[in-house]
């Protein structure tokens, strides 16, 4: 399903609007740190100032602004405004299970993922940080024409079964957000994490999932295929088959869960039947922790 | 044939099929149900179950036990299975089935038919030739034996007559039988003379059996008018249980169609054979009866068609209009309603509502001229066969009707003025009428001598005069004319039809007149003199199951067949038509009785009812199907199909698919809302400028009235004269603008009924300072257009001693914005002078039910919810003062719609007073 940039922009711009800006947390690791122009309303690194406040035991001598104390007879310290941006890459499964959907209305897992997606990048990008797409497909950069170059990413279907999450141009101390149904093969993930955790990424997961894929409404003799076909499996009654399907769907969420917790990431499951605004709160919430 | 107990088979080889179900059974458990394809994301977390049990794979058994189950229905069914074969012992040698085929067998021809039917199976099963004859339909010979399976080909056209066998034809054919043969006889049940006399002639060649319905026989006489009330006789021929029978009375309604118009229920006491079921109508649904049936029963027997005997002329009187003031001794429908009332139904009331009531003849007294609509109408209605009476009078004699061109609703033109003859100041005697030409209605009548004729309206000459007098008078002027228009005609009597001009309506001969012209014509029963030497048209016909049927093609019957009153092959029962009345003939002739017929004892006689033979098939087959279904619907379901959106969609929608009515709320709050107060209403013209400012305007005018009068009105209305009532508004505003609209008919018609009612209109051309009144302004002529379809009196300009100049102020100008004089009322009646002393006439007419004029009132009275005036009126305080007259003016209008002639019947005061005194 190949979705025009334009509407799916459109429907992350809806999205967004009840938002205040989502700011990432920064970690303070000077490398990573590019300092910004955007104050982050609090005292902190920058050059802009903040405010004054009495001199405490800790400050440096060197830091007191004596403009201000000579006016009075105690010390005062001018607080710069914090400023600084954090890199947010993230990782959007555009496979084909992603095109599943059993809901009245079409909304595919697919759709949604990049709605979440592009909502959360508008989001960070108001904010004044820096979002990319991981694989080298878009560097993070800052702007309003990252937005679009980022839609126009987005819309491109992939022919694939199962996505796995590309690691490579994940920058070190860096932020990501993963979306995908991880119905996928559990290696690739364990192996994006891995190479994650090795340079120092922090970041969320965000499970995509249908509602049948919940609740395996099936029944009598079916055949059933992956998306594209490849992948078959017949049974001759498929209600006997729920109880275990649904057995190893919560293993798999237990197993992805455990993954996220070891490296410091944050899971969650959304299913598309629910509204996209809980799934994006979620987002921001779990981007706005510190590490 | 093989028989099982009662079950018998007719091709019992078929059941051999069923040997195939076991291998039925091995084939069908090895194909599992086709399986479903899905896609489906979570298939990665399926791979490497597998299925617990391996029962699916194959049918289930109880699946597979349906399946046969329906094939075997199929086998068996195929097979010809009989419930209960008729086996009896054949007996051979020739079979006579021998049908009355009478009405009386009709209410259940069906049965007889079958019985028929099954008697020649059997016959023919056990090889014996049979003879199908119908008394009411003999055969020129004896009866030709031949197979009965060709017989029975016969039966299903047999179809009974609506009379009694002819006792003639019947002799000749008995005694042509011959030969040995058995006898069936379908008896209809009822005894005939000619019965016994049949029996024993059939008994003389062989034994005899009869057939019996016992289903009870009934009958209906004709219907008869006593004392208003139109009563049935009930009949029965079978006696001994008390029942009930409904009698219903079938005829047209005034859209022309066949509707139940009343029933009635009779009841038959135990032993009782006739019973009477009473019709109390009014005359103008007993006119529309044409036939009365016993409910449920299908027979001609059962059914009476009624005549010209059963029907009162409707005739309906209108006279002109009565404006004068002196007392009306002399009612100008006085002898009329005298001659008539014996034999007819008068019908009075508006022109409109009696044509509604569709009479068969309008007596128009001095009436000269109808609105276009009205007169469209009666001339529709002369067309479809109405009569026309008219009568003259001053009225016609003064109108210029049918003057210069004929009117189409008079049979011919008139001079001017009329003539008077034999008076003080007229030369000559009265005149007296000629003996009446042979092509006269009026032909034979006798003349008395003290008829004579002082006034009249004469003819113009004309070539066709001459074919149109009916009666004239000694020297020769038409004294009565008459025209054809369609099935109708038009009769103009030139005198007046009380005794003013002529004393023709004191004279006996005046009624026979009404009579031969069928006014008041009540038809006698046809004596056999009368009848004989008449022919009479055979309309509609009855066949013996009592259904009606056009008769075009039947040939004309002589009155002497008419004057027995029997119906036969060659005059069914029906309606017949002769020159100027029809009469019915119905099968139960006068006063016959319906009696059962009696058997020897030695003849068996059996019921109608015989245990049938029953095939079986079609149940059996019914049955598989019902299993094939239930099957269907089993194996989606296992296959999991059933939840299939689409399907349970269906299924649902099938059984939730329910007709909800609707139930119309009427909403009366705009009646409520009209009539818990006086309101005002003025009509929207669409103009919205124009709206508002009669809205401000009847405001200032209601305001005003609050204030200065005990007339309290409510906010006024604008109303809508297609949808609303206007009945509930006492006065309404009508500002005319050249855009508007034409009402409908039915609006002028609910105008019209509202102007007589003693509604007021005032319309408003609004141009007074344009154009004076009748000079043609955009609105003027609209208004020419909207008045004419409305019955409006003859107007005036209000003239100086009006009831509105004194109803409350006393006024002699009526302004609103424009100060033009040109207001126009009813005009009074010519006759009423002013007496001497008094200020002025004495007028206690009705309330004028239009005033006219072209002054922008509402322009004059408006003013904003605040009470200040909106449209500046004139210059300075002469302005102001115009403002005052005006809405004084609105007040008088109001008061006199309200209180009527109130005030001019004040000047009685003083003579009332002095009479109390003394």
């Amino acid at each position: 399903m190949m979705e025009a940039p334009l509407s799916l922009r459109l429907g992350a711009e809806t999205l967004t609007a009840p938002f205040p800006p989502l700011l990432a947390e920064a970690e303070h690791l000077a490398e990573a740190v590019i300092v910004g122009d955007h104050g982050r309303r609090r005292a902190g690194m920058g050059d802009t100032f903040w405010q004054y406040r009495a001199a405490q035991n800790h400050d440096e001598i060197r830091s007191i602004d004596w403009r201000r104390s000579a006016r009075s007879d105690a010390q005062f310290i001018q607080d710069k405004e914090w400023q600084i941006a954090q890199t947010i890459l993230m990782w959007v499964d555009q496979s084909a299970s992603m095109s599943f959907t059993s809901l009245k209305n079409g909304t595919t897992k697919r759709a949604r993922a990049r709605t979440l997606a592009l909502a959360t990048a508008i989001l960070l990008l108001r904010g004044g940080e820096r979002v990319g797409l991981t694989g080298n497909q878009l560097p993070p950069r800052r702007g309003e024409v990252q937005v679009t170059q980022m839609a126009t990413m987005l819309s491109k279907d992939n022919t694939e079964d199962f996505g796995t999450p590309d690691a490579t141009g994940m920058l070190s101390n860096s932020r990501t957000l993963l979306v995908s149904d991880f119905m996928g093969n559990l290696a690739g993930i364990e192996t994006a994490m891995a190479r994650a955790a090795d340079s120092n990424v922090r970041g969320a997961m965000i499970q995509i999932l249908d509602p049948a894929e919940e609740a395996f409404p099936f029944d009598g003799r079916t055949i059933f295929e992956s998306m594209s076909g490849t992948i078959q499996h017949e049974t001759l009654k498929a209600r006997d088959l729920r109880d275990r399907y649904l057995d190893r769907l919560a293993h798999r969420k237990d197993r992805l869960a455990s993954l996220a917790s070891q490296a410091g990431w944050q899971f969650h499951t959304h299913h598309t039947s629910t509204p996209a605004a809980s799934a994006l709160l979620w987002i921001y919430t779990a981007l706005e922790r510190r590490a | 044939m093989i028989n099982f107990g009662p079950v018998a088979f007719t091709t019992p080889w078929l059941l051999l099929g069923l040997l195939i179900l076991p291998i039925l059974w091995l084939l069908l458990r090895a194909v599992p149900p086709a399986p479903i394809r899905r896609r489906f994301p979570g298939v990665t977390l399926l791979l490497g179950l597998t299925d617990n049990t391996s029962q699916t794979d194959r049918t289930p058994w109880w699946l597979l036990l349906l399946r046969l189950i329906a094939i075997a229905t199929i086998i068996t069914a195929f097979s010809g299975p009989v419930f209960n074969p008729n086996e009896e012992t054949p007996s051979n040698g020739p079979l006579l089935i021998l049908v009355d085929g009478t009405w009386a067998d009709a209410h259940d021809w069906p049965l007889r038919i079958n019985r028929i039917g099954a008697t020649l199976s059997k016959a023919a099963r056990n090889g014996r030739t049979a003879a199908l004859v119908m008394l009411t339909d003999l055969p020129p010979e004896a009866p030709i034996f031949k197979d009965a399976q060709t017989v029975q080909q016969r039966v299903s056209t047999l179809q009974p007559y609506p009379y009694a066998p002819n006792v003639e034809a019947l002799n000749d054919w008995t005694d042509s039988l011959i030969g040995t043969f058995d006898t069936f006889w379908i008896s209809d049940g009822l005894a005939r003379d000619s019965r016994p006399a049949l029996l024993a002639a059939l008994e003389t060649h062989g034994t005899v059996t009869a057939f019996e319905s016992p289903s009870p026989v009934l009958g209906l006489r004709t219907a008869q008018l006593e004392n208003d009330n139109v009563t049935v006789t009930v009949l029965r021929a079978t006696t001994g249980i008390e029942t009930e029978t409904t009698v219903t009375a079938i005829g047209l309604d005034p859209a022309g169609v066949k509707r139940h118009l009343s029933s009635t229920i009779a009841t038959f006491g135990a032993t009782a054979s006739h019973t009477t079921a009473t019709f109390d109508l009014p005359s103008e649904l007993r006119n529309r009866i044409t036939r009365f049936e016993i409910q449920g029963v299908r027979s001609a027997g059962a059914v009476t068609l009624t005549d010209d005997a059963l029907k009162r002329r409707e005739v309906a009187l209108l006279a002109g209009a009565i404006d004068r003031e002196a007392l009306d001794l002399l009612s100008p429908l006085h002898y009329l309603e005298q001659a008539l009332i014996p034999t007819a139904e008068l019908i009075g009331g508006t022109l409109g509502d009696v044509l509604l009531a569709n009479p068969e003849v309008i007596i128009l007294a001095d009436v000269a001229t109808l609105t276009v609509i009205e007169a469209d109408t009666m001339l529709k209605w002369v067309e479809n066969g109405g009569l026309l009476v008219r009568f003259a009078g001053p009225l016609l004699a003064a109108s210029d009707i049918s003057r210069i061109d004929q009117d189409p609703l008079m049979p011919v033109r008139l001079r001017i003025g009329g003539r008077s003859i034999g008076g003080a100041m007229s030369w000559g005697e009265p005149k007296v009428l000629a003996p009446f030409p042979a092509s006269s209605p009026f032909f034979g009548l006798t003349i008395p001598k003290d008829v004579e004729i002082t006034a009249q309206v004469m003819a113009q000459p004309d070539p066709t005069l001459a074919q149109r007098v009916i009666a004239q008078l000694a020297d020769g002027t038409p004294l009565v004319t008459r025209k054809s228009a369609g099935t109708g005609s038009i009769v103009l009597f030139h005198v007046t039809a009380n005794a003013e001009w002529s004393t023709l309506p004191l004279s006996g001969l005046f009624v026979q007149m009404l009579e031969r012209l069928a006014v008041s014509t009540r038809p006698s029963a046809p004596t056999v003199e009368g009848l004989i030497g008449t022919t009479w048209m055979p309309q509609d016909v009855l066949d013996a199951f009592g259904e009606l049927s056009r008769a075009d093609t039947l040939p004309n019957v002589d009155g002497e067949a008419i004057a027995t009153a029997t119906p036969s092959a060659i005059m069914l029962p029906g309606l017949y038509v002769g020159e100027d009345r029809s009469i019915a003939i119905n099968v139960i002739e006068g006063n016959n009785v319906l009696t059962r017929a009696v058997w020897p004892a030695h003849i068996a006689v059996q019921g109608l009812d015989v245990v049938r033979e029953t095939l079986l098939k079609g149940w059996l087959l019914a049955i598989a199907l019902i299993i094939i279904t239930t099957d269907i619907f089993a194996s989606l379901a296992l296959s999991g199909r059933l939840r299939n959106a689409p399907v349970t969609i269906m299924v649902t929608a099938l059984f939730t698919l329910m007709i909800v009515p609707q139930a119309k709320a009427q909403n009366d709050n705009f009646a409520i809302a009209a009539t818990a107060n006086v309101m005002l209403a003025y009509v929207v013209t669409g103009d919205i400028q124009i709206d508002e400012m009669s809205d401000a305007g009847l405001y200032g005018l209601s305001n005003t009235l609050f204030q200065r009068t005990s007339i309290e009105p409510a906010i006024p209305v604008g109303i809508d004269l297609e949808a609303d009532e206007l009945a509930f508004f006492p006065f309404i505003y009508w500002p005319i603008t050249a855009e508007q609209q034409l009402p409908t008919r039915e609006t002028y018609a609910k105008l019209n009924r509202y102007l007589r009612s003693g509604g007021m209109i005032l319309f408003d051309t609004r141009d007074a300072d344009l154009a004076r009144f009748g000079s043609s302004s955009p609105e003027g002529r609209k208004l020419q257009e909207i008045a004419r379809g409305l019955d409006i009196p003859a107007l005036e300009p209000i003239p100086q001693d009006h009831i509105l100049t004194r109803t409350f102020y006393l006024l002699q100008n009526f302004p609103g914005r424009y100060p033009s004089r040109d207001v126009w009322v009813e005009s009074a009646p010519a006759d009423v002078n002013l007496s001497e002393g008094m200020p002025f006439r004495d007028l206690n007419d009705g309330v004028t039910p239009v005033v006219i004029g072209g002054n922008d009132w509402a322009a004059a009275w408006a003013t904003d919810r605040q009470g200040n005036p909106l449209v500046p009126i004139g210059r300075g305080m002469a302005g102001e003062r115009q403002r005052e007259i005006a809405l004084r003016f609105g007040v008088n209008l109001i008061m006199h719609v309200l209180t009527g002639n109130y005030k001019s019947d004040q000047v009685h005061v003083p003579a009332l007073l002095e009479r109390l005194s003394q």
